[in-house]
């Protein structure tokens, strides 16, 4: 997957130097702010663990071999921002030292590798493994999708940036200047191979580690699962976090969203599938129903099954506008925090109702 | 390890690249690479890769290393990517393959060679400067190209470890093989690999503190510096001229 020069544009690879710039920059930012005095050893030192681990032939079902990246284990141990600024490193060392990939597309690998591959493992480890014991089946087959998952986009990401250099760069006579193939072959021809050897290398690779690392050394797999219980017998359960400075920041937005929900009134018209059975009626609404549906007329009246349909619930407060208000503004805002408010009341009663099925 | 042994020993060599500093060859053969990657027409892209050739010679590096290392490699992966577009690419006909009945298009002929000349350009460019230049001296040139001094003193604790990161697994190999008879089998070598990695994961921790420990007690504070021993010559100044210059003029004539 690592993209050698001339594969891609000038313009391409600045471009995507331009988008794994601010990534860099970011992650080292955090891993300072992290680690300290202690981020030169430990980048350096996991660095070149990640370049090792891509020198480790995996034989693999079927008789073929393959070489994982790392980049499933190394987001699973070390977090998002340290697993890229460690594996952009050994990126370069292999495209300077090992002409393993180009200087110039070097932007390019880190962006689809290191970057969008390490944030997708963490992801996909994260969503799938949740809260679960750190001895868990489930942070297995978390670990295996995080790896596959991260391989798999990256190299879509590559056969993208491919598939995309026939359609800008072409000469006078139609001669491709960069890599030939366009993005219906370049997408599949890249991720048969993805999807099956080098996705099934990367999975074996994460979830074994992870498997061994939950025999022999749970606290590596502590760094990126703070929350998580350490084993399934309920020992080391962690206590839950403050749950308003935990979530203040996500209170805060959604207190500002529902100020700004006025905001749709400045939207005209009726959203596109969402019109009521008096719309039909109304000339002015059957004019825009024409316009957006690509000219199509709409029906003379409302289909019989939406009338009788219509009928059958009736909304407490029809549009957003409770009726005892006036003002429409207001009557947005209200409506928002009743919505909000039904639906954080309607969590609470399913958390209580778990927690006590858990306690029975 | 021998890969590295070699470029130790030809970036000590007396020859043309070896004589000229660091950050001029970056810079000068860096430009040569974006010009065989900007132009549009195959003699310049022809052109620089003679450059390239001539600057080996004269620099001391057997065309046989740059073939081993870099062409042969390069012509077998990115042949196998651009022999179909030979085909597939719509164009003029101007061959068909007797049994098969493909044809072969000009356009499709013409965007492969661009494809595995500019590829094989660019990795001659890029050998050239990795064996005419020690690599702890490669990275600290580095700065020229705005690197941090942060990352060139990462990159070169990295390259330091990769060695012995390198040995550890082969030493961990080699203390399995000792205790086995017989083959593993496709199962079990995949699970001696998979704890072969696991095993490194843990040491790279324990290295890391370790390492983190012995800097500390040198004095490290976490801000870092590099040494900028570098002094450029007239011969570097000729150098700095001719190589982006020559790049100039290709990207000019490759419009």
């Amino acid at each position: 997957m690592h993209i050698p020069d001339g594969y891609l544009s000038p313009a391409t690879c600045a471009a995507l130097y331009a988008c794994a710039a601010p990534f860099w920059y970011l992650s080292l930012q955090r891993i300072k702010r992290m680690l300290h005095t202690r981020m030169v050893p430990m980048l350096s030192l996991f660095a070149a663990f990640s370049f090792v681990v891509m020198m480790f032939n995996l034989p693999l079902p079927g008789g073929t071999t393959g070489h994982a990246v790392g980049v499933g284990i190394a987001s699973i141990v070390l977090g998002p921002w340290a697993a890229m600024l460690a594996i952009s490193m050994a990126l370069l060392i292999q495209a300077f030292f090992f002409g393993d990939g180009g200087i110039m597309a070097l932007g390019a690998n880190c962006f689809n590798i290191a970057v969008v591959g390490s944030l997708v493992a963490s992801l996909v480890y994260r969503v799938i493994g949740g809260r679960s014991s750190l001895d868990s089946r489930r942070r297995l087959i978390a670990a295996a999708l995080s790896g596959y998952a991260a391989i798999n986009i990256s190299a879509l990401l590559t056969a993208i940036e491919f598939g995309i250099q026939p359609m800008l760069y072409r000469d006078a006579a139609g001669t491709p200047l960069y890599a030939p193939y366009p993005l219906g072959i370049a997408i599949p021809a890249m991720m048969i191979g993805h999807l099956t050897f080098a996705g099934i290398a990367e999975a074996i690779v994460s979830a074994g580690v992870v498997s061994y690392l939950q025999r022999s050394d749970l606290s590596l797999l502590k760094l990126t699962a703070p929350d998580a219980a350490a084993s399934e017998n309920g020992v080391d359960l962690v206590v839950p976090v403050n749950g308003w400075r935990s979530t203040r920041s996500l209170w805060i937005g959604l207190a500002a969203l529902m100020i700004m929900t006025p905001l749709g009134l400045l939207a005209t018209g009726a959203a596109w599938g969402e019109w009521g059975p008096e719309d039909f009626n109304n000339p002015e609404i059957r004019d825009q129903i024409t316009r957006s549906s690509l000219n199509q007329a709409a029906p003379e009246m409302a289909p019989r099954g939406m009338q009788r349909l219509a009928t059958v619930w009736t909304a407490p407060m029809p549009d957003y506008a409770p009726p005892f208000l006036r003002s429409e503004t207001f009557g947005y805002i209200m409506s928002a925090m009743f919505g909000v408010g039904l639906i954080i009341l309607s969590f609470l009663l399913i958390g209580r109702l778990m927690q006590r099925r858990q306690g029975t | 390890m021998e890969y590295a042994l070699t470029a130790d020993d030809l970036a000590r060599v007396d020859g043309l690249l070896q004589r000229l500093d660091p950050r001029v060859k970056i810079v000068g053969l860096f430009s040569l690479i974006i010009a065989a990657s900007l132009s549009r027409k195959l003699e310049i892209i022809g052109g620089i890769f003679l450059v390239a050739l001539v600057l080996a010679i004269l620099s001391r590096i057997p065309l046989l290393i740059l073939a081993k290392r870099g062409w042969i490699t390069a012509l077998l992966f990115t042949g196998f990517i651009a022999l179909p577009s030979i085909f597939i690419t719509p164009g003029n006909v101007i061959y068909r393959l007797p049994l098969l009945d493909w044809a072969v298009t000009a356009q499709g002929l013409t965007s492969a060679t661009f494809l595995i000349g500019r590829v094989e350009t660019s990795v001659t460019l890029s050998l050239l400067l990795v064996l005419c230049t020690p690599w702890t001296t490669v990275l600290k040139a580095l700065r020229v190209l705005c690197v941090p001094a942060v990352f060139i003193v990462i990159l070169e604790m990295t390259y330091r470890y990769i060695f012995l990161l390198l040995q550890k697994s082969r030493e961990m190999l080699e203390a399995r093989q000792s205790r086995m008879v017989g083959e593993l089998d496709s199962r079990q070598s995949r699970r001696l690999a998979v704890a072969g990695i696991t095993v490194l994961l843990g040491k790279t921790f324990e290295l890391s503190s370790e390492v983190y420990l012995a800097m500390l007690s040198r004095g490290f504070r976490g801000d870092v510096d590099t040494l900028d021993e570098f002094s450029m010559t007239g011969r570097d100044w000729a150098g700095i001229l001719f190589l982006p210059g020559l790049a100039a003029l290709a990207i000019y004539l490759g419009r």
